[in-house]
């Protein structure tokens, strides 16, 4: 199967999507004549013109608000926030509008919009360019929360996003938009809420996603290399979130590390640690662990930031300690 | 010139919305309706002129002070006033309440609770004309308040820079809850920040059904032709406090007074006596069947069913997955 990059796959789904559809446009800032500034959408502009790929004043609430009007009139619009440290900007309109619209209307309205947003540290942005904040949309109903690890399922992810009535929040990460992959040449659709088993294994699984699979994979070699046999569940959504394949893997396991790039505190595997105890407390060998950034905004030195961040030698180790 | 039918239907509307609200300051006073509840007494002559210069398909936006907008798109009395009951049959089933009823078959975009929240909505929705060359607009309310908001900004500029089909139309009852706007804009006169924008901004008596209505047809007019946004500052005066649970002291009594002379109801009622348009015997069936309305919307609402506890999970998505929470 060929391969191509992650930022590659996610031009191609929105490509396609607007041939398929002509509802759907883009929105954001540089994302046109630029190109995007992770050329997510280089080329774009060329083959579809200003009216289907606009570029917008950096006005972050200003363009998550237009592209909610846009859907409630009927189009699929698919804003990007450029990180999604500046979707904080556009918070009252992504939370106090988009997620709630839908239910204080009674159902009134569909709200086809995909907001694409670069999530994750790692490359010395410091405080307000890198931080993962995922959970603070996971928090709120309403939204779904698309957070792909692979080429493969950013495209097909991204398909199915674009696709959905319900507003979906498509978090993609900073350090991956190089990284190459699989994808084929034919069109395919990923549903959201299936987790993928990433890497089988009976000892222990490793719940993550985004970046962290590619961590969690290199702990996993790590874990083998001593003989521990783990387990790489990638949740590839957080909403809705696979809780199922969650429970079926660690059931099997009996142990697990959640690892996750956002802060440790009220972090997504705060809940995660806590269903698979309230769901599987009996069956468990060992307290779940979780690996998160350190509750620090993102330093800028280099080396402090990669004490913030979290890594595989991290996972490595908490999972050793509660497989020995 | 609009036609006789059409100024008693101004008069029917602005009387609706009156009674109407009066009888929501009834209900909430028995404890019928909760949580906040702002009256549009006082105002109606903007919505119902506004409005009234529109297509039926065209797009409304509202704020959290909506009653009046709903209504005069021609809402159903009978699932407003359930709605803000909390029942099931409520415009909303129950889960939107005073501030963000929304009547999607009267392209009614809906009340918003967040002050200039609505304003990028608004615009959205004008993208949306344009972008499919349809012919319609989008007419966003605000008030004054609202103009102080970072959003209401970047609406106007983006509305502006891409040329699209949306009027904004501020109504300017001087106080953002309990402050005066002189206190709170560092240019008190709205109409003068569609300049900024480099977009037309118009004020007129918003007292005025009439005005209202005469301006909103020429603004539609040149909006509709494709010339880009207007501005229009609609001057009136909310007579009731900013939501049920305020006293209202931070206004004169003599300023009170004087609004409540420059009453919109009465002055149309006069035009159409005057200009033998209505006998006082025709406004005064329209007033019985007004009345007559509003008691059927609140026999309604009361017997009317709260919304099931099944129904506690629905509409927070369009598509359910089996991980979704459910009841």
């Amino acid at each position: 199967m060929r391969e191509i990059r992650y930022y590659e796959a996610l031009i191609e789904a929105m490509a396609e999507e607007m041939r398929r559809d002509e509802d759907v446009f883009l929105m954001g800032e540089d994302i046109g004549l630029f190109g995007g500034t992770f050329r997510a959408t280089e080329g774009l502009m060329a083959e579809f013109g200003s009216r289907r790929v606009r570029d917008t004043p950096i006005a972050e609430a200003g363009i998550i608000g237009l592209a909610l009007g846009a859907a409630f009139a009927g189009l699929r619009p698919v804003p990007e926030l450029m990180t999604i440290n500046f979707a904080i900007v556009a918070m009252d309109q992504i939370i106090n509008h988009v997620a709630k619209m839908g239910y204080m209307f009674g159902g009134q309205v569909k709200l086809p919009l995909t907001i694409r947003t670069a999530s994750g540290g790692g490359t010395q942005k410091a405080a307000q360019h890198s931080h993962s904040i995922e959970s603070w949309f996971v928090n709120a109903p309403g939204i779904r929360v698309v957070i792909p690890s692979t080429p493969y399922d950013a495209k097909g992810l991204l398909k199915t996003s674009i696709r959905s009535d319900d507003p979906v929040l498509f978090i993609e990460h900073e350090m991956l938009y190089s990284v190459k992959g699989p994808v084929p040449e034919e069109e395919y659709l990923i549903p959201l809420g299936q987790a993928e088993v990433k890497r089988a294994g009976s000892d222990v699984t490793i719940v993550c996603w985004s970046k962290m699979v590619i961590e969690a994979l290199a702990a996993a070699e790590q874990l083998g290399r001593e003989g521990i046999g783990a387990e790489v569940l990638d949740l590839r959504t957080l909403d809705p979130l696979d809780w199922e394949a969650v429970y079926d893997s660690v059931a099997r396991t009996r142990r697990c590390v959640v690892a996750e790039e956002g802060w440790r505190t009220v972090g997504v595997g705060a809940e995660i640690a806590a269903r698979i105890q309230e769901h599987l407390f009996h069956e468990l060998e060992a307290p779940v662990q979780r690996v998160a950034a350190a509750d620090v905004p993102l330093p800028y030195a280099k080396n402090l930031e990669q004490a913030a961040l979290p890594h595989a030698d991290d996972i490595f180790r908490a999972a050793l300690k509660i497989t020995t | 010139m609009l036609t006789d039918t059409a100024k008693n239907r101004l008069y029917w509307q602005m009387l609706l919305i009156r009674r109407i609200e009066e009888r929501v300051a009834e209900m909430y006073g028995e404890q019928q309706i909760g949580g906040f509840t702002h009256l549009y007494i006082g105002q109606e002559a903007v919505a119902v002129g506004a409005i009234s210069a529109l297509n039926h398909d065209d797009y409304v936006i509202s704020t959290y002070r909506d009653h009046g907008h709903f209504l005069a798109r021609g809402g159903d009395p009978n699932r407003f006033m359930a709605e803000l009951f909390g029942r099931d049959t409520g415009i909303c089933r129950g889960k939107g309440g005073s501030m963000h009823l929304a009547d999607v078959d009267r392209y009614f975009y809906g009340g918003t609770g967040i002050v200039g929240g609505s304003m990028p909505i608004a615009v959205g929705l004008a993208l949306a004309c344009s972008y499919r060359e349809d012919d319609r607009l989008a007419l966003c309310f605000f008030g004054d308040g609202a103009t102080n908001q970072g959003v209401w900004h970047e609406a106007l500029n983006f509305a502006k820079l891409w040329n699209l089909p949306v009027i904004f139309v501020c109504e300017n009852n001087f106080y953002g809850i309990g402050t005066d706007v002189r206190f709170s804009s560092a240019l008190s006169e709205v109409y003068k920040k569609a300049s900024g924008y480099g977009m037309p901004g118009y004020r007129i008596n918003g007292m005025d059904v009439l005005e209202v209505r005469q301006l909103c047809d020429e603004v539609v007019k040149h909006v509709r032709a494709g010339n880009g946004p207007a501005l229009i500052e609609a001057r009136c005066y909310r007579y009731q406090g900013h939501s049920m649970t305020d006293p209202g002291r931070y206004r004169a009594r003599a300023e009170e007074d004087l609004w409540r002379k420059r009453d919109p109801i009465p002055r149309l009622a006069k035009l159409l006596i005057d200009e033998r348009i209505a006998t006082e015997e025709r406004l005064a069936e329209i007033d019985a069947e007004i009345e007559e309305i509003c008691e059927t919307a609140a026999e309604f609402a009361a017997s009317s069913p709260e919304p099931p506890a099944s129904a506690l999970y629905d509409y927070v998505f369009a598509e359910r997955y089996p991980s979704d929470p459910h009841a």
